[in-house]
């Protein structure tokens, strides 16, 4: 053990000191511009490049310009919330129950709709968003630009989160514990409701965190299949103003968006181990990622 | 199958049915709807496109018109779409020789540190998108932090491939780190052992053993990453806003609200559904194979 000091000059793989330096710079890389950003939200003056002093005149302090004042950063925010909101209602069930009927039905059609559900995850947005842009347009459905054509993008954008998740969570499960439920005497239904929904509980609150926060920060699809401003979320605000002299207002914005998301991943987190501990599957953070 | 036969044979169509309505409607057939409009033709007057549903119509001029212009003398999209492959191809290298490292040290080497880790990685994944760019717009302005730290004055934001690639970089690498990491986690960390123990250095137990294992998972993380990096258009935007860094999705985003062009955003959006496609197969095919596998 001798020349401990400069033993990881002669095999820099000994302790993983390259690795960490790089993982710690590339944190600071990635974590410091959004944090400067966060900043300046605070800034007294106008400038989002020359602090000025603390002040929260950009959150609800300027009676014209402020987020709480400015009645399109303002909508912009309601509708960030509304979509998030009622994507994550509709998208959660349906895709649990996807998963769910994937996993109990062999055959041609349902390995098809599999394949369709894992093409929707990574195809590239702009592809879904400009076709059913021309959905919209072109073909006569009770479906506007606006809300409803934004909810219908995003819920088939996001339909695979549920869907990836749910049925790894029953790859664990097995079928043993629905097959005593029924010997007891429950109907297949009953078991679904009563045995496995409880057990896929932390799968179905992780997937509802990541619809959600994914949502209010979607971008593509909101804006191609948002009628006019008033249903322009907070993302399109901001793409339509940071290179138009914004004041740090659009700062302000973002934080609240970047708040509402932490505050959403926190608290889901918060559910997904409590529910985990009771039900004795205790999950990390790992979970929270997506990757099933 | 022992469930089928208690009657639970209906289950699973009837839970699975409205998620397979809602993808064949909202999914598979706006695909064709693209399909009808690219090869559908132009109102006259009010240069609105107008779909022909029926494909033995078909009316191929759009698609041409796009087509010859890639290349050529009058080839102005040309240049676009080579750019948009140089972009795709530069960023995700930059971003794998970024990731690996970051993914290998916190899944394999980061002990008790690794729960911090793994969140402050995830972090960016809730931040949106449009704020990280908004964020390095701030930094990168004339005024801004960047210029008064470095020497000389650098007017960044205004079509600068190096700023666009790395403002890809910056976006795209959490989502591969994330795969990245998901992956190297489940590898069995007892091959790397058991080659120390038939007398592999640590160097070579890592390019023969785990290196070659890593390929499946390092191919899925890079196409995660070049799929949606395909389609981008608002990294140039932001960061540059110059039709000399503009990308296939700058093209789509042009025409797509231009009257009398939408059939040429059909055309692109065709175009890059085609070369995504394969991935796309490539993808569904290994996540298929793993869930056989489970």
């Amino acid at each position: 053990m001798s020349g401990r000091r400069t033993g990881w000059w002669r095999d820099p793989w000994r302790k993983p000191r390259i690795l960490v330096a790089i993982t710690v710079g590339y944190l600071l890389w990635s974590l410091l511009p959004v944090l400067v950003a966060v900043l300046f939200s605070f800034n007294d003056g106008k400038s989002r490049t020359v602090w000025q002093g603390f002040s929260m005149r950009w959150y609800w302090g300027d009676p014209y310009r402020s987020v709480w004042y400015d009645d399109s950063l303002h909508a912009a925010l309601v509708q960030t919330l509304r979509l998030g909101i009622i994507t994550t209602l509709i998208t959660v069930p349906l895709g649990v129950a996807l998963a769910i009927g994937l996993d109990r039905w062999h055959g041609r059609l349902p390995s098809g709709a599999n394949a369709a559900l894992l093409l929707s995850f990574v195809i590239p947005e702009i592809l879904l968003a400009v076709a059913l842009l021309f959905v919209v347009t072109n073909v006569a459905l009770p479906i506007a630009l606006g809300t409803s054509a934004q909810v219908v993008g995003l819920v088939t954008y996001q339909i695979a989160y549920p869907a990836v998740l749910v049925r790894a969570r029953l790859a664990t499960i097995g079928t043993q514990y629905e097959e005593a439920a029924m010997d007891l005497g429950a109907s297949p239904m009953q078991a679904q409701r009563r045995v496995i929904l409880p057990m896929l509980m932390p799968a179905i609150v992780a997937s509802a965190v990541l619809v959600f926060a994914d949502v209010i920060d979607d971008f593509v699809i909101v804006r191609y299949l948002s009628g006019d401003s008033s249903t322009e979320p907070t993302s399109v605000k901001i793409y339509n103003t940071a290179r138009a002299a914004p004041t740090p207002a659009l700062n302000a914005l973002a934080t609240l968006m970047l708040v509402t998301a932490m505050l959403a991943v926190v608290l889901g987190f918060a559910i997904y181990r409590w529910i985990g501990r009771r039900s004795g599957h205790d999950g990390g953070i790992g979970s929270f990622t997506g990757e099933a | 199958m022992s469930t089928e036969d208690r009657g639970n044979r209906f289950l699973g169509p009837v839970l699975a049915l409205p998620g397979i309505v809602w993808l064949l409607v909202f999914f598979l057939a706006p695909l064709y709807v693209v399909l009808a409009v690219v090869f559908g033709g132009l109102d006259p007057i009010f240069r609105t496109a107008v779909p022909i549903w029926n494909p033995a119509y078909w009316d191929t001029t759009q698609m041409r018109y796009v087509l010859e212009h890639i290349v050529g003398p009058t080839g102005f999209f040309g240049p676009a779409l080579l750019r948009t492959a140089v972009y795709v191809v530069t960023a995700s290298l930059l971003c794998l020789v970024i990731a690996f490292p970051i993914a290998y040290y916190v899944a394999r080497l980061a002990g008790r540190w690794r729960g911090l880790l793994l969140a402050l990685l995830i972090a960016p994944f809730w931040i949106s998108y449009m704020m990280r760019m908004l964020a390095w717009v701030n930094l990168l302005a004339n005024d801004g932090l960047v210029n008064r730290i470095l020497p000389g004055q650098v007017d960044w934001l205004s079509g600068r491939s190096e700023v666009v690639v790395l403002g890809l970089v910056y976006g795209y690498v959490p989502y591969m780190i994330i795969p990245l990491y998901a992956g190297l986690d489940r590898l069995p960390q007892s091959l790397v052992e058991a080659a120390r123990d038939l007398g592999a250095s640590r160097t070579s137990a890592f390019f023969r053993v785990t290196m070659p294992m890593c390929r499946p998972i390092v191919v899925a993380s890079v196409l995660l990453t070049c799929l949606p990096m395909l389609g981008d258009y608002y990294t140039s935007d932001l960061l540059s806003g110059s039709p000399q860094t503009s990308m296939v999705g700058n093209l789509i985003n042009e025409t797509v609200l231009t009257p009398g062009q939408t059939g040429q955003a059909g055309a692109f959006v065709l175009l890059v559904l085609l070369v995504s496609l394969l991935p796309m197969i490539y993808y569904v095919r290994s996540v298929s194979r793993d869930e056989a596998g489970l």
